[in-house]
């Protein structure tokens, strides 16, 4: 019976309702080839949710995640144009550091300046978007510019499944040893969960808040690479607006916007059921024009939701208002 | 989502500055001298500039966003944001664009773009005030599901085929290069700078942002006023929402995207503390008129809309972060 007041479990079976009620119409959905599919398809949310994660674990949030895996998508493909025989893991180590560094400056604002996390991220959103014009010139890198070997890495097999869903897999059981074993992951939780605590604990919040900001900058430059290179396009716009959805994945996985609170397979839940949704729609024969929606409705009942689980009696002694 | 930092101590002078003295050091000064260094450089950097009608078109980068503003930074000071504002604006085009097809009237359509701000602000309000979420998530939902609601009806469509006289309030000239959404935008200033100003109802905004359970326990009833700001935020919204779409004339659902972003920026640059407690409306007037000539300006230099983005982000940030860098440094040298 608690078990099935977890979040993670109605959230089970929130997506095998779905699930069922998509293979009760149209049973081609649910073949294990079609939802690896899915998953392969969902992996770039995944990995980008990850990162969110941690950062919303210690009370802050991550805007720009979209607009640093479009700029470091960017130079990578474009880096692959100019030197077509540079090996791809340096090519992924390089886009790797790029979206760290990237990350590393909200952190830094966050961290140093304590500037709120949304007005940073709504600042580098905006400037990192820019950017991607500034360095492409508006141009758009297509396929044939890119080398083999480039594009080839996302699609490859192993074991049946591509290397893009492996990595997400990988992500996932990296991120819950994480949270779950090291001192870092263990602080992201003090510091969301009561920031005097955790420096009275000697964790010190601020660099704690930098070390998720560079985390979740980091996975998104790999995104970065791992997107130009599966849709073997990079252009401006590309992963416009997947903010909103990363964090919507997140909140529907039941990670408190208040900190402190959630886990990575709830996150991984939240994505698991945005992806399904989105790539049921078309198949159910609702136009696509609706996924905004349905992801701005999901991401209100969540937070319905998880305002009622947070609010158990005798967890906090005075309420606090809600913060801004 | 705020730090709980501990504040630092604070130093009580002896004497406090001159009225002058405090005048001259305020935010609004420095505004009146960024504007006029910006109008200075535009004047000479482009020759198109100094040109009545030019300077009467590039008002048009600023009026409906400022409408916005002002509402916004009622409710920033109270403690809260609303991020939704352009998809409010959205859905109520939308919806203006829906009831024009079917052949309703200027005062129909007016009346329901400011409806359907309301409804969206009351929406916003009742998930915050109501249900003590914050404000940040649920209008980072909202904002998804208002412009969804739009893309629903809309799709890859849009609509159009606005009465003539609906013309009027986006492209309206009341006497010479005086527009329409001109004056509309300076009564909205002189209102909100009442409201705030020289009400008890501004005062209490006030309190509300600068301690919320203080306010509550000097009897002002902290939802009730939250929720009336989330309302006003609505309606302006609405009625930037009029202003917009009878000056392009047609409805996409794209309609006013990123705009949160710009006002929020306008009424940071305007001097409203982002954490709540201070600001004030003059402030965010001066903002709005140098976003507006910075727009314009780079516009003139060929810069593409983009490119300005960077300088809007850049702003946003750099106008936090100046103070908070001047203060630790000088920490540092003390």
């Amino acid at each position: 019976m608690h078990l099935i007041r977890t979040r993670e479990a109605q959230l089970t079976l929130a997506i095998l309702a779905v699930l069922v009620l998509i293979a009760w119409r149209f049973p081609g959905f649910v073949t294990p080839g079609n939802l690896a599919n899915v998953f392969n398809d969902t992996a770039p949310l995944i990995l980008l949710a990850l990162g969110q994660t941690v950062v919303i674990l210690t009370r802050c949030i991550d805007l720009s995640v979209a607009a640093n895996l479009a700029l470091t998508g960017m130079a990578a493909a474009m880096v692959n144009v100019a030197f077509p025989g540079l090996p791809i893991p340096v090519i992924i180590l390089g886009a790797v550091a790029m979206g760290a560094a990237l990350g590393a400056i909200n952190g830094m604002l966050v961290w140093k300046l304590s500037i709120p996390p949304i007005v940073v991220t709504l600042g580098t959103l905006t400037i990192y978007r820019g950017l991607v014009f500034v360095l492409s010139d508006g141009q758009w890198v297509n396929a044939h510019e890119m080398s083999a070997p480039f594009t080839a890495l996302p699609r490859a097999t192993f074991l049946g499944l591509p290397v893009l869903s492996w990595l997400a897999l990988l992500g996932v059981a990296a991120f819950m040893a994480l949270v779950r074993y090291l001192p870092l992951g263990r602080s992201f939780y003090a510091v969301g969960g009561n920031p005097s605590a955790a420096i009275y604990a000697g964790i010190d919040p601020g660099r704690t808040q930098f070390a998720a900001f560079t985390l979740s900058g980091a996975v998104a430059g790999l995104t970065g690479y791992l997107w130009v290179a599966r849709y073997q396009v990079a252009y401006v716009d590309i992963a416009g607006g997947f903010e909103l959805e990363v964090v919507a994945a997140c909140v529907i996985g039941g990670i408190s916007i208040a900190g402190g609170a959630g886990t990575i397979l709830g996150a991984l839940l939240g994505a698991l059921f945005l992806g399904i949704v989105k790539n049921a729609l078309p198949v159910v024969g609702i136009s696509p024009f609706w996924q905004l929606a349905i992801s701005g409705a999901a991401i209100v009942i969540a937070v319905i939701a998880n305002g009622r689980a947070q609010r158990r009696p005798g967890r906090q002694i005075l309420r606090k208002e809600a913060p801004a | 989502m705020t730090d709980t930092a501990s504040p630092a101590s604070r130093q009580v002078p002896d004497r406090l500055r001159s009225r002058l003295g405090r005048a001259i050091r305020s935010w609004e000064v420095l505004l009146i001298a960024v504007a006029v260094a910006v109008f200075t450089f535009n004047a000479l950097a482009s020759p198109y500039f100094l040109n009545a009608w030019n300077l009467s078109d590039a008002t048009f980068n600023f009026t409906e966003k400022a409408m916005i503003a002002f509402a916004m930074a009622l409710l920033i000071i109270a403690g809260e944001i609303d991020l939704s504002v352009a998809s409010i604006i959205a859905l109520a085009s939308t919806a203006m664009g829906a009831a024009a097809q079917v052949g309703a009237g200027t005062p129909e359509l007016v009346a329901i773009g400011l409806g359907v701000g309301l409804l969206c602000g009351a929406f916003n309000g009742a998930l915050v005030t109501g249900l003590g979420l914050p404000s940040i998530v649920v209008t980072i939902g909202t904002l998804s599901l208002f412009r969804g609601i739009s893309y629903m009806v809309l799709g890859d469509r849009s609509f159009g085929g606005y009465p003539t006289s609906f013309a009027w309030f986006g492209q309206g000239y009341v006497w010479w290069v005086i527009t329409v959404e001109m004056v509309i935008f300076a009564l909205c200033a002189l209102t909100f700078w009442v409201l705030l100003h020289r009400t008890s109802f501004g005062r209490q905004v006030y309190a509300i942002g600068n301690n919320p359970t203080g306010a509550l326990f000097s009897g002002i009833r902290v939802r009730r006023v939250k929720f009336t700001l989330f309302l006003l935020t609505g309606l302006m919204s609405g009625l930037a929402a009029v202003c917009l779409t009878s000056r392009l004339g047609s409805t996409r659902p794209s309609i006013a995207q990123g705009w949160e972003l710009e006002v929020v920026t306008m009424v940071v640059l305007g001097g409203v503390n982002i954490l709540g407690g201070s600001g004030t409306i003059p402030g965010v007037v001066l903002a709005a008129i140098i976003m507006g000539m910075v727009t314009f300006g780079l516009g003139l230099l060929n810069v593409p809309g983009i490119v300005m983005s960077i300088f809007v982000g850049l702003l946003l940030i750099a106008v936090i972060a100046l103070p908070r860098l001047v203060t630790l440094v000088r920490a540092r040298w003390a």
